[in-house]
């Protein structure tokens, strides 16, 4: 018998094997997520590729706070409430480029890279009134790790290494596909959809829908992309737990640390031209670095509360009400010299194959997730259950609780970190 | 002979739509509008050439598409594929699809001769859906071959979708533009 979730304190709506299913339509819960989580959480904001140079900036959000993200003159990385001092106009409506700083449209107050307000137009109607040096633009502490940039509203969060804790060998392990060169982002599909961002929070750890969503990419890729992508009974594949809400499911666990290559494995058939492409200027150790991480790392990293660095690509959500969320799915490649175009061309079209508003992937998850949010509607004190697996989880060597990739441990580990934040007033 | 109508040109001699070339064009547009909201998939991928593409691009200034990601950039391959994928039954989103019904018109066309027309035109497309409608606004170009047998042979070389939003998020979709 599976008991309802009752009771209206957040700490009462989640339990370690199901939590309410009100917490994907209650408005009131939602209010409490933007304040309680995404004002105080590490939030990420953007790759360290983004910001190539002084003057670098993008435009982004963090919760539902709009923010530019920005390199500093002296190389700073800074996150900027996006909102001018004088009477809160927006300062910047560019999703990325290049600039000096940034004019107000509405009175033309002018701001630096770095926040700092420099000029005011007519400024004798100041005079006695107030000091420039204090209205700067609200500055969001900011952190980054392995290119990983994050932004947090709490002045008081614990450091960005703290939060990411065991979850960083696995962003550096996620960097190794690069086969040695740094990863860049190459582009970035948007996407709405109808349905609140937890449910998109758990599908990043969700192996368990992937043959049966997915099964018209799986019918569309070649046999040996398909074989890669059978994990279902495969019992090698587990998911972990890492503590903060963070978990990493490993998919194929022969390509999580993509350093660990005996040379036994066959390179895909589908990329023989582009090995005998590259051959012709790259070494043979080279060609097979990049060529074997073709497909990204073998894991999805889930990291509490909005990115996930899934495989090739990092999933990115933005909660806009208790039932929109939207969804960046943003491309990555390696960053290295132009005979490596050719392999970031090959990993883009394998990105459009997936993923994207049109992908041969995402459409269908998002039915799957619109479908979550239409069916929650009903009872909203019946459990969302997020148990599967909870009688073979056990620590791992690490001291992970793991359980197999199919299993809802990723599930908990978010819910569990919910579930802390949101009883924390 | 090509004739190239530049839109910067002061007061350039447009290229009328009722030229029969040109006339030729719009009735296959019209034609692919009406099998893609009828969801008539296999018969939309054979109005495509061989070395046709399909594409939905992000960057709305884009004209080469290879090293950029693209919401779509099918060859034949890839359009095959995606038709199997509309219709073959394991696609949720193409299974419980929005209906859809589109126009297309402002037809500007951008240059013709005797095998070949290039015309832009406006599309606007309802998706309704599950008490939704969203709305889907773009400008498509048509590069169409024109068949010296006659207009049942006219096929598409390339048709490329930019829409308005194309930056930011649109829904996920379970049918095509
Ligand atoms: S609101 Fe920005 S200068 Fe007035
Ligand atoms: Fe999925």
């Amino acid at each position: 018998m599976i008991e309802n979730v009752l009771g209206t304190a957040p700490a009462d709506l989640v339990r370690e094997d199901r939590v309410a299913g009100r917490l994907y339509t209650d408005p009131e819960l939602f209010e409490l997520e933007m304040s309680r989580i995404f004002e105080r959480s590490w939030i990420w904001v953007a790759h360290s590729s983004e910001l190539p140079r002084a003057g670098s900036f993008k435009s982004t959000f963090v919760g539902r706070q709009p923010v530019i993200v920005t390199k500093d003159r002296k190389g700073v990385v800074r996150t900027l409430l996006n909102r001018c001092r004088h009477r809160g106009a927006s300062l910047c409506e560019k999703p990325s480029g290049q600039v000096n700083g940034f004019t107000c449209p509405y009175h033309a107050w002018s701001y630096g890279l770095d926040g700092s307000l420099r000029g005011i137009p007519y400024p004798d109607g100041y005079e006695g009134v107030m000091e420039k040096r204090d209205l700067s633009l609200a500055r969001l502490r900011t952190e980054s790790y392995g290119g990983m940039i994050f932004a947090t509203l709490d002045e008081d969060a614990e450091p960005l290494e703290d939060f990411l804790g065991d979850a960083r060998l696995w962003i550096d392990r996620f960097m190794k596909q690069g086969g040695g060169y740094p990863i860049k982002v190459l582009g970035r599909h948007r996407f709405s959809f109808r349905g609140n961002w937890k449910i998109q929070l758990e599908n990043t750890t969700d192996g368990y829908h992937f043959p049966i969503v997915h099964r018209s990419w799986m019918a569309s890729v070649d046999a040996e992309t398909a074989d890669m992508m059978s994990f279902m009974t495969d019992p090698t594949c587990t998911t972990h737990d890492l503590g903060h809400g963070h978990s990493v499911m490993q998919m194929v666990p022969e390509h999580s640390d993509l350093d660990a290559d005996d040379g036994s494995e066959p390179l895909q058939g589908r990329f023989d031209d582009l090995v005998a492409e590259l051959s012709k200027t790259l070494d043979q150790a080279q060609v097979r670095k990049v060529v074997r991480a073709m497909h990204g790392t073998g894991f999805n990293l889930n990291l509490f509360p909005n990115v996930s660095m899934s495989a090739a690509f990092f999933r990115v959500l933005r909660p806009i009400s208790v039932n929109e969320t939207r969804i960046e799915h943003v491309a990555i490649g390696p960053d290295g010299p132009p005979e490596l175009d050719a392999v970031n061309r090959e990993r883009l079209r394998i990105h459009e194959h997936f993923q994207g508003p049109f992908g041969f992937g995402t459409p269908d998850d998002a039915e799957g997730w619109d479908r979550v949010q239409r069916g929650a509607a009903a009872a909203p004190a019946m459990p969302i259950l997020v148990n599967r697996g909870l009688a073979r989880e056990k620590p791992g060597p690490e001291g992970w609780p793991t359980s197999h990739v199919t299993d809802e441990t990723g599930m908990r580990a978010a819910y569990a970190q919910w579930k802390a934040m949101m009883s924390d007033d | 002979m090509t004739e190239t109508v530049t839109p910067t040109a002061a007061l350039p001699v447009p290229i009328p739509t009722t030229d029969p070339r040109v006339a030729r064009a719009i009735e296959l547009i019209w034609r692919e509008a009406e099998l893609l909201d009828r969801k008539a998939y296999e018969a939309w991928d054979a109005l495509y050439t061989d070395d046709g593409f399909y594409v939905i691009p992000i960057d709305p200034e884009a004209e080469r598409f290879d090293d950029i990601l693209n919401m779509v950039y099918d060859d034949a391959r890839m359009r095959r594929m995606r038709v199997a994928r509309m219709t073959e039954g394991y696609a949720i989103a193409a299974v419980d699809a929005a209906r859809t019904v589109r126009t297309v018109s402002r037809f500007v066309p951008e240059s013709v001769s005797d095998d070949q027309v290039v015309v832009r035109s406006a599309q606007v497309l309802v998706a309704y859906k599950r008490e939704n409608h969203d709305l889907w606004a773009a400008d498509l170009v048509h590069r169409i071959r024109l068949s010296p047998d006659g207009p049942a042979g006219d096929r598409i070389v390339q048709k490329i979708v930019r829409l308005v939003d194309s930056e930011s998020a649109v829904p996920a979709a379970g049918f095509l533009l």
